[in-house]
């Protein structure tokens, strides 16, 4: 039975994936570690696991819709590992606790620019509105 | 900035919340590339999602050299989020793009409650 809800919340989030450009990971994780008893760490390689075919479906999908500024991706994507190194390092070097607040305020700061932006009226809304 | 330099910027942060977090880095990447470098949302998703392939294909060697990737609990949410994400992108190109930055929003609401609960 937690098999079938673990594949629901993958579902959810491939779902949640391909409309806001996420690899599902959100929702990978706490699937796997609620509902198949795995350890935090143990949940978050498997997503990441998971993720990959996800986004490349998400990619060729994009492709058709003429979604993908292809130069911009490889470049952010080829110049992340510096940044997963950083990760890695920084993880085992502060308390987790620390990281996981510093992260949720940056989370909300941007959160609420997104809205802010969102929120103001800009020249070719009008075009798509009709 | 100069336009590369800002790229790399974004990828060494979505880098960092990988690997701290094992995720794909799209919760950073996304609305970066809104705010910073003017992208419509919707060029901003499938951008992300181009960088999310390389960056978690890293991550999960990575792991899988310390032995924590679990491939048949993979395919469990993985397969039937193949068929999510196909749904996801067809809804997404019928949802007006100030909507999808909103739902990114709250997306990054249920992130930072997810980190402030232990």
């Amino acid at each position: 039975m937690s098999a079938v809800a673990a594949a629901l919340m993958g579902f959810a989030g491939g779902m949640v994936g391909g409309l806001l450009g996420v690899g599902g990971g959100i929702l990978f994780v706490p699937a796997l570690a609620i509902f198949m008893d795995q350890s935090q760490v143990r949940a978050e390689a498997t997503s990441l696991l998971a993720i990959v075919p996800v986004a490349i479906v998400a990619v060729w999908r994009q492709l058709g819709y003429g979604n993908v500024r292809v130069r911009d991706g490889l470049i952010i994507g080829a110049l992340s590992p510096l940044g997963v190194g950083i990760g890695v390092v920084v993880a085992n070097a502060v308390p987790q606790r620390a990281l996981e607040l510093i992260f949720a305020g940056l989370a909300l700061l941007i959160a609420a620019q997104l809205v802010f932006r969102a929120l103001r009226p800009r020249p070719h809304e009008a075009e798509e509105l009709t | 900035m100069p336009r590369t330099l800002k790229l790399a910027v974004i990828g060494t942060a979505a880098g960092v919340f990988s690997g701290l977090l094992g995720v794909g880095g799209g919760s950073v990447i996304v609305p970066l590339l809104i705010v910073w470098l003017a992208y419509g949302e919707r060029e901003a998703t499938g951008t992300s999602m181009l960088a999310i392939v390389l960056i978690a294909a890293l991550a999960v060697t990575v792991q899988a050299f310390y032995g924590n990737v679990d491939p048949p609990d993979a395919a469990l949410v993985g397969v039937p989020a193949l068929a999510g994400v196909v749904a996801g992108t067809a809804l997404q190109q019928r949802v007006p793009e100030r909507g999808i930055s909103l739902l990114f929003a709250a997306l990054l609401v249920v992130v930072a409650v997810e980190l402030i609960i232990p």
